[in-house]
């Protein structure tokens, strides 16, 4: 199993620094997952200009072709405007339309406060199943407080965390058995 | 529709079309060389002219997992090795060639042929011909709507002086060799979405339009709207032919096509798009209205028989050979449409 670490801002820590624990928990926790970090901070990426996500070149077709051969992909993204950053809606746009058919998506937010607590459930979701992903319904909200120089230092974000971890792992081990058995009825 | 060398007393033509594609067989996981698969396709162009099919067409795309970049040498050949059937391109990428030298090209492919050239001219929904052969794709739009706009001059007129962006003016010039008739049919290739069918019916040109998967009804959007852009423009909407175009798989049961095709298509669409063809949309292909041309004869004949009532075209293209089918099966669908599709068709559409 291939799962993907998207951190999903070029600027900033709080994101970074969440993902990195979740890394961390992936490793601990759930070893026999391949784990890529994906942070945008450490890409050079282009726009997206509409063209086959196959024929972008360098750093823009390598985080691709990453996140195209991953079975789980689990997003952090900062709160910029009450929405999500450029960086994270480009990679959208860079992608086919059905990008995120047969894989899991799951969401780590940071936010300065719990005042746009809404937004993925109003602007994240919305994308992720236009692209027809199969969506961890909860995810993991992390605010200022929950941070101490460059720490996470509420416990329940590290249990919630954990969740996010096992959730991902189970929902792609669950849609992989479910599809094998409808495969079988197909017979081609 | 004779300007388009159509008869239409004829019924629904039927082609067959190659992207020139060189992908592994996902059947035996191995590949054939390039000198092989050209030399196949010039030998189906041979099978399909004996089967009685009506146009056989290349195309170029100029990067990895293709070999038919230089459409129309190949083109020069199967004009030699037929007699009868059209032969088209399926299709030239306008956008990064020079009009006149596509003219020349066609119009002495017409004259190898004894009149049966025709260009379609297209702007590649891959992009990899652009950065090779000097263009930017930012000007995709522009380069595609000046250059065709000069080949219809080309077509149309005996002394061409011209003047545009992507290219050197032209004074009195004249294109020579000029094809048989002093005419070509040129087609528009047009993808899913209807700006580009109605650009085509604007223009006053024929229609090739590409119905790859999916609901044949949500392409009725695209022919629509192209006869209604034309007739808006004052072209008689009812002269100017369509074509369509799809994937196509028969085998003598519809479990038999499915069970052959999906590794060729899955695969396929995997190298070319980098994602594979859903199961699911594949099984719901074998309903006569989806567009993806998969299942047996009988079921091929129900949905071409559909399309026509849905869109009324002229001309129907077959893409075979996607995705590394082998030869043998290449045959054996030509063998199925000549024996079972074709006459039921051309039973049902003959005199409309």
């Amino acid at each position: 199993m291939k799962v993907v670490l998207l951190s999903g801002s070029n600027v900033g820590s709080k994101t970074r620094t969440a993902m990195n624990y979740l890394h961390k928990i992936m490793n601990d926790k759930h070893s026999d997952v391949e784990i890529t970090l994906v942070d945008l901070a450490e890409f050079e990426m282009v726009f997206s200009d509409g063209r086959n996500y196959l024929e972008y070149e360098g750093d823009t077709k390598f985080v691709l072709e990453t996140i195209m051969a991953a079975d789980a992909i689990i997003i952090g993204t900062p709160t910029f405007q009450a929405s999500i950053p450029a960086t994270l809606k480009n990679i959208f746009d860079l992608l086919p339309v059905n990008a995120f058919r047969d894989k899991v998506v799951s969401m780590l937010v940071t936010a300065g406060t719990a005042k746009h607590y809404l937004m993925v459930e109003q602007q994240l979701k919305p994308i992720l199943a236009y692209m027809k992903a199969h969506i961890v319904p909860t995810y993991v909200f992390i605010e200022e407080k929950d941070f101490y120089r460059k720490e996470i230092v509420n416990d329940d974000v590290h249990f919630r965390m954990d969740r996010l971890a096992e959730d991902t792992v189970l929902l792609v081990n669950a849609y992989k058995s479910i599809q094998e058995m409808k495969d079988e009825e197909y017979g081609f | 529709m004779e300007k388009y060398r159509i008869d239409t007393t004829k019924g629904l033509e039927f082609g067959l079309y190659s992207i020139g594609d060189h992908l592994i067989n996902p059947h035996t996981g191995s590949g054939i060389s390039a000198e092989q698969r050209i030399q196949e396709i010039i030998e189906a162009s041979k099978l399909a002219e004996e089967a009685g099919l009506d146009v056989f067409a290349v195309g170029e795309s100029h990067q990895t997992h293709f070999t038919t970049q230089a459409h129309t040498v190949i083109l020069g050949a199967i004009a030699q090795a037929t007699k009868t059937i059209k032969i088209a391109s399926s299709a030239t990428v306008l956008s990064v060639s020079d009009p006149v030298r596509v003219y020349e090209d066609f119009a002495t492919l017409d004259l190898i042929s004894k009149g049966r050239a025709e260009i379609v001219a297209g702007r590649g929904s891959r992009i990899g011909a652009y950065s090779l052969l000097g263009y930017d794709v930012q000007d995709y739009e522009e380069l595609f709507e000046e250059k065709l706009e000069l080949l219809m001059r080309l077509n149309d007129e005996e002394k061409v002086t011209w003047e545009g962006q992507f290219r050197a003016p032209l004074e009195n010039a004249m294109i020579l060799p000029q094809p048989q008739n002093g005419h070509l049919p040129i087609w528009r290739a047009v993808g899913g979405p209807p700006a580009s069918a109605i650009k085509a019916g604007y223009a006053g040109v024929p229609m090739m339009l590409t119905t790859l998967g999916g609901p044949a009804i949500n392409f009725k959007v695209a022919v629509d709207a192209y006869r209604e852009a034309a007739q808006r423009n004052g072209f008689d909407s009812t002269a100017l032919p369509i074509a369509t175009t799809s994937l196509f798989y028969t085998a003598e049961t519809t479990q038999e096509a499915l069970r052959e095709y999906y590794p060729h298509l899955d695969t396929g669409m995997q190298a070319l798009r980098g994602g594979g063809y859903p199961k699911q949309q594949f099984a719901q292909s074998t309903d006569y209205r989806d567009a993806l041309m998969v299942g047996s004869p009988q079921q091929i004949i129900e949905k071409l028989l559909y399309q026509y009532e849905l869109y009324g075209q002229q001309r129907f293209m077959a893409q075979i050979d996607f995705g590394g089918v082998p030869f043998d099966k290449i045959m054996k669908n030509i063998e199925l449409i000549a024996t079972e599709i074709l006459p039921a068709i051309k039973k049902y559409t003959v005199g409309k």
